[in-house]
């Protein structure tokens, strides 16, 4: 039996290709014309509609904000206990824009050119065109709220270059740049707080996306602390609610990210698209033990100053110092001389992984390669070095007890970022109307890789400069329609789902804890659905998961009651979802039978391992439809044209 | 190596708190403190025992969720480390440790080690903040920032909001962390037209939350990003220079 | 329902989320009605910067109090020519004693303000922390002066009472003889417990004035990176000095150096 028969019994079909509703016209001036084409609220209706955002992390903090600041009633659910804790927090490297202050050659063309060609084709090619061409807009708006961008001593922004480019379009606030830009966004929400147009609910948690007539009217949430249900109803649903990469358990996402609010708006009709598309980040602390929680990161942009290598001799115990130079396999400058130690992450993740699979990691077990200083404190001084570095120097050293300025870093690829998410059109609504899903929630933009620093960009462009701009055209004909009362019958349905789930876990009374589930889907995903997937490790996942999710139902223990806080509770439905989920993220790599970007089938490569694509059957974005848990989904095809970036292969060589 | 734990629980915010003992035979030097409360908890949940409740998040230090008493100190012994990156190596084989949750008037306890810490998010809405609706910005050349202008905004900016400055501070003031906030945006060329009424608003913000600062610099000394107290300095400065120069403004509108 | 903060319905909250709940989101923005220098002493901050104010009033008292005072080693008529010279000040433009009643007078509103606001503020700084901390501080900062500085601050406030009495209105002193100020004092320092209250004062004072002569820099907002240490160094100076200088004289006089 072939492997593509066996699996289609798995998943059925759609007919009808999936319509991206991208305006007309050519790519430059699509975005233009279509804010000129779409209707407009005037600014006194405004205040008679009422959107509910879920999620404070860049995307949703910035549209919340640039909501309010229209005038709209905005509803804004976190389960973060502040908006400016969320995941976005953590990010370090930078934001691109097409700024060309270097003039070393950017345009608007070229980040959108390389973004194209960084995802490996799997993007829609306008959706990116009007990133790049807002990117420039982002860096205005965040440096006029006081983001405090590194600086040139003339008092100029600072640049720097990032893995995949080779122009310096990266803008940075130290290490810290995640957390400038989120505390930027979140400046302005909440001077819309204060105003009373953004109406703010901390802890509390989305647990259900209410249809009527099957447009999004509103979500059920429970209160963290209280343990109350209760439901808001709105005239649009906007989801920021961040990316899956927990489902693997070890990542180096926030502890508390999660998959179900998109999950739950997927069983209730929305496509889930690219599931497969996952990031692994090349530069992480490597592991060092099992009860290990949490994967760091340590930012890319280590990469501009440090030379990645191994020994060349396999199952060298000696410590870094002690292996000349003559001995040191630079592995990452050897095979791709253009971009050396700066190649996307999939290829350097691989090609790391490549190094320790073959005997040739360093470290006390053998997981790691080296990030090595050494050169540019030479060229630099130690002092330059520091400075760009000194945060995460100060990390590293405080996690391992290692100062890199001696010893060389140890760095292995983690998960980091998913690709995947829900559908949506060129207007950033999902499948179902009223529905809009902002930032690594969707699955727009990244394709099936993302390049380092556009995930900020790609939140902020969602938020600040998308969603204001398209909500408006799908809100002008409602006008005078009030919002689906929360009394309605639709309310008290997903109330009752809500309440009977939480009732579920507390009365199920096994014997493992949520922690001990999630490790072990962690273990099952990563395993089998991580850097490299085959038919094998892909049908062994699938095997592997519904009997874990039934365990999990029978056997999970959740003590305490609903009426108080109560983390494990939050956990289960979280872990639940994403039982659900890696059945899916599984399903949709065995379907995808090419390697492109983060996903990499060990049946597709060339002959020097690299990825090798499958344009001719797998241009599309697979969106997937629910039908049950355990029943096969729907697959819905979104063709995917290339007319201005050439579909090539992925050379960085 | 073995540690004891002596913990606070207390099972809502207006139950009444005690501390209780645990025994941890077996834990790694290698481990966060954060992963020990996690291995505390499946040893409680094994034990048919309802696990701590605390704040984390990001587990990298950058989020401010994290959030414990650890031995009377605020995120523990290690300077300008919060709880998440705090490592167990830190602590002598064999000791208690006792964790406690923050305690202010402001923080109220909402169970076991985790407290509402929304006050200080007040304190941004009360004026943390440059009036830029989105859209409205110049291209971000045309505002010059002098480096040393925008390193030491940075330098301020850097504060996690995690509240340790209230915890450690005598006085439970958040001067700190206001004095942070202000600074970076005050320090700004784009901060200055709001300049005055920001200081004003969120000292008086500030105030009707917390306690004052009679400048024991217990807060730096807790803080994981190590802000430095002279932004306190900066803060009263500014304060005083706001009240003549908010009165300089008001009167020339007549 | 999710602000914890806000929530007036939660039966029996503890007073620790009372305070915060007293004054709820949103934030007003704050009224500007009152005069702005009331406003300013309304406000902690500026209740702060009253007391570095007067603090340095204070502190310029008792150094120039103390060099005057030192004129007790020069003998009888050194320290009575001084006291009548402080009465002096300012003739023939002004009458007699009338520059030394201004002078009490600003010395008297300096204590009443420094007092009130001190009061003020350690009744705001125990509102500020209804539940203390169960287990023991590990104070890392904080010092011993700095957390004491509401009872040294009472230490000396008494003293000044019992001081006047002693050796201005003299009812504390058996022997006080209006005018004689080297006389009164010999006399008061010679009995021991009188001796010991002085000495303990002003080591009260000394602590006092190590940790106000540092707070008032930055509770006035004197700051410079470059110049921050040396305002360590004038606090341990001054306070060091003051403490010696004022110590010693009742310490020579019991110990019958000084006659
Ligand atoms: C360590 C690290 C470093 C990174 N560095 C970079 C970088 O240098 N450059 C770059 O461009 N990108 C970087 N990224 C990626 C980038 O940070 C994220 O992709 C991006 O911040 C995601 O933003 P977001 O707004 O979509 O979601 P998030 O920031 O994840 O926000 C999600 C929000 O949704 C809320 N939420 C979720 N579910 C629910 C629910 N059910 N109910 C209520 N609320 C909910 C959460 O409370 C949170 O507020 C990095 C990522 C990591 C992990
Ligand atoms: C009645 C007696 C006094 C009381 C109750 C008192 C109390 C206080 C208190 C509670 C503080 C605040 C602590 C702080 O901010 O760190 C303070 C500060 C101070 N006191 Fe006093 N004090 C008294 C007398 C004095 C005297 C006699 C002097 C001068 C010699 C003095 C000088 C100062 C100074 C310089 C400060 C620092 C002000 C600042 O930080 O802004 N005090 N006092
Ligand atoms: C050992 C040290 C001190 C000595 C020897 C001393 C001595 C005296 C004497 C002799 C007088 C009376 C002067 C006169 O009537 O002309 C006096 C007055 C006074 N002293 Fe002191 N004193 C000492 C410390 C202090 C301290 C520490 C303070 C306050 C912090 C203080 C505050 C005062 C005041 C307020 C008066 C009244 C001044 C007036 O009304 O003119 N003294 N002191
Ligand atoms: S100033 Fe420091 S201690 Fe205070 S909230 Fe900010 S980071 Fe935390
Ligand atoms: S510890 Fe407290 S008293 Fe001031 S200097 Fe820090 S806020
Ligand atoms: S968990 Fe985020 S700072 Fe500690």
């Amino acid at each position: 039996m072939s492997p593509r028969s066996n699996i289609s019994a798995r998943f059925d079909t759609a007919p009808d290709p999936l319509d991206g509703r991208v305006p007309p016209g050519p790519i430059d001036s699509k975005w233009t014309d279509h804010k000129f084409d779409m209707r407009l609220v005037n600014p006194a209706n405004k205040r008679k509609f009422e959107i509910i955002v879920v999620g404070s992390g860049l995307a949703g903090a910035s549209a919340a904000a640039s909501l309010g600041e229209l005038g709209y009633k905005v509803t804004l659910l976190t389960f973060h206990d502040s908006p400016r804790r969320a995941h976005s927090i953590a990010a370090q490297g930078g934001i691109n824009a097409a700024k060309n202050y270097k003039n070393d050659g950017d345009s608007v063309h070229r980040l959108f050119y390389d973004t194209v060609k960084g995802g490996d084709y799997r993007s829609r090619e306008a959706n990116v065109h009007r990133l790049a061409e807002v990117s420039v807009d982002i860096i205005d708006q965040c440096a006029a709220q006081g983001v405090p961008f590194a600086r040139e001593y003339g008092g100029l922004l600072d640049n720097r270059s990032f893995g995949g480019a080779q122009v310096s379009r990266t803008f940075y606030a130290r290490g810290q740049t995640g957390q400038q830009l989120l505390l930027g966004a979140y400046s302005a929400l909440m001077r819309q707080v204060h105003l009373g147009s953004v109406k703010l609910y901390r802890r509390t948690e989305m647990l259900e996306l209410v249809l009527h007539d099957g447009r999004a009217t509103g979500v059920v949430a429970r209160d963290l602390v209280t343990g109350e249900i209760r439901s808001f109803s709105g005239h649009a649903v906007v989801l920021a609610t961040g990316g899956y990469g927990n489902v693997f358990y070890l990542s180096t996402n926030a502890k508390a990210s999660n998959a179900s609010a998109t999950w739950r708006a997927h069983r209730k009709g929305a496509l889930f698209a690219n599931p497969c598309f996952t990031q692994i980040h090349p530069t992480c602390i490597p592991a060092s033990d099992e009860f290990q929680s949490k994967l760091t990161l340590m930012s890319e942009s280590l990469r501009n100053d440090g030379r990645v290598w191994v020994p060349k001799e396999l199952d060298d115990t000696r410590t870094a110092d002690l292996v000349p130079e003559s001995e040191r396999d630079y592995f990452l400058e050897r095979r791709y001389p253009a971009f050396g130690n700066l190649v996307p992450r999939d290829v350097a993740s691989r090609a790391i992984k490549r190094e320790v699979d073959a005997g040739r990691g360093v470290g006390p077990i053998k997981n790691g390669v080296y990030l090595d200083f050494a050169e540019s404190i030479e060229r630099l001084g130690p002092k330059a070095v520091e400075e760009r570095y000194s945060n995460l120097f100060e990390m590293y050293e405080r996690i391992t007890d290692e100062n890199p300025q001696n010893t060389p870093m140890r760095i292995y690829p983690a998960v980091h970022y998913t690709m995947g998410g829900l559908w949506v059109d060129y207007d950033l609504m999902s499948n179902l109307p009223g529905l809009f899903v902002l930032g690594e929630a969707n699955f727009s933009d990244h394709g099936a890789n993302r390049l380092g620093a556009s995930a900020l960009m790609q939140g902020l462009a969602d938020g600040y400069f998308v969603l204001p701009y398209t909500i408006g055209n799908y809100l002008a004909p409602l006008l005078g329609a009030a919002p689906v009362s929360t009394d309605d019958t639709v309310f008290a349905e997903a109330e009752s789902t809500v309440r009977d789930e939480i009732k579920r876990y507390l009365s199920t009374n096994g014997t493992h804890s949520v922690d001990w589930f999630h490790r072990e889907l962690g273990k099952i995903v990563w395993d089998n659905c991580g850097m490299a997937r085959s038919t094998e490790t892909l049908e062994k996942a699938l095997t592997e998961i519904p009997p874990l999710r039934e365990q999990f139902h029978n056997d999970v223990k959740v003590l305490g009651d609903n009426e108080s806080m109560n983390q494990s509770l939050e956990k289960a439905g979280r872990v639940s979802d994403f039982l659900e989920f890696g059945e899916l993220m599984c399903l949709d790599a065995l379907h995808r039978e090419e390697s492109c970007g983060g996903h990499f089938r060990v049946e597709h490569q060339t002959e020097d391992g690299e990825a090798l694509r499958d344009d001719e059957n797998f241009a599309y974005a697979g969106a997937w439809e629910f039908n049950g848990v355990g029943a096969p989904p729907t697959l819905h095809k979104e063709p995917l044209e290339f007319e201005n970036v050439h579909l090539a292969q992925r050379s960085y060589k | 190596m073995h540690l004891k734990l002596r913990v606070w629980r207390q099972a809502g915010p207006t139950a009444t708190g005690a501390f209780e003992s645990y025994d941890m035979p077996e834990v790694s030097a290698e481990m966060s403190f954060l992963e020990l409360i996690d291995e505390l908890n499946e040893k409680l949940i094994e034990a048919n025992k309802e696990p701590v409740a605390f704040d984390h998040d990001c587990r990298e230090g950058i989020c401010g969720s994290c959030s414990m008493m650890i031995n009377g100190q605020a995120h523990g012994p290690s300077r300008g480390t919060a709880t998440c990156q705090l490592f167990l190596r830190k602590f002598v084989d064999g000791s208690e440790i006792t964790v406690e949750p923050w305690r202010a008037g402001a923080f109220p306890v909402i169970r076991d080690l985790s407290t509402d810490r929304t006050a200080l998010d007040h304190i941004i809405e009360s004026g943390g903040f440059i009036s830029a609706p989105t859209g409205s910005a110049p291209d971000a050349n045309l505002i010059l920032v002098p480096k040393e202008v925008a390193d030491a905004a940075m330098d301020a900016a850097a504060c996690i909001g995690c509240g340790a400055c209230v915890a450690a501070c005598p006085n439970s003031a958040a001067q700190l962390f206001t004095a942070a906030k202000v600074a970076h945006l005050n320090l700004l060329p784009q901060g200055q037209p709001e300049r005055w009424n920001r200081v004003q608003n969120m000292v008086d913000t500030m105030e009707s939350y917390f306690g004052s600062c009679t400048n024991h610099g217990e807060c730096e000394k807790a803080c994981p990003k190590e802000i430095s107290i002279d932004f306190i300095a900066l803060l009263n400065k500014d304060y005083l220079k706001a009240q003549w120069k908010n009165r300089k403004l008001e009167s020339q509108r007549g | 329902m999710p602000e914890l903060t806000t929530e007036d319905d939660r039966a029996g909250a503890d007073d620790a989320s009372r305070l915060a709940r007293e004054v709820g989101p949103p934030v007003p923005p704050s009224p500007r009605d009152k005069p702005f220098l009331v406003r300013f002493y309304g406000s902690a901050v500026g209740k702060k910067s009253v007391m570095a104010l007067t603090g340095i009033m204070l502190l310029g008292f008792v150094l120039v109090h103390m060099i005057g005072n030192l004129k007790i080693y020069l003998g009888a008529s050194h320290l009575n020519e001084y006291g009548e010279w402080l009465r002096m000040i300012g003739e023939p433009a002004l009458p007699r004693t009338v520059f030394l009643w201004l002078l009490r007078i600003g010395l008297i509103g300096a204590f009443a303000f420094h007092i009130h606001s001190a009061y003020s503020l350690t009744r705001m700084n125990q509102r500020a922390r209804p539940v203390k901390y169960q287990s023991h501080r590990e104070y890392v900062a904080a010092n011993f002066a700095s957390r004491t500085m509401r009872w040294t601050g009472i230490i000396v406030g008494l003293f000044i009472i019992f001081h006047l009495a002693d050796l201005t209105w003299g009812f504390a002193n058996p022997d006080f003889v209006r005018g004689s100020v080297y006389a009164n004092a010999i006399h008061s320092f010679s009995r021991v417990p009188v001796a010991i209250i002085y000495i303990v004062a002003n080591i009260a004072l000394g602590i006092h004035i190590f940790h106000g002569s540092w707070s008032m820099f930055q509770s006035l907002g004197l700051n410079n990176p470059r110049f921050n240490i040396w305002r360590r160094y004038f606090a341990v100076g001054f306070a060091a000095l003051i403490t010696v200088g004022n110590v010693s004289m009742p310490l020579m006089v019991v110990t019958g150096v000084v006659k």
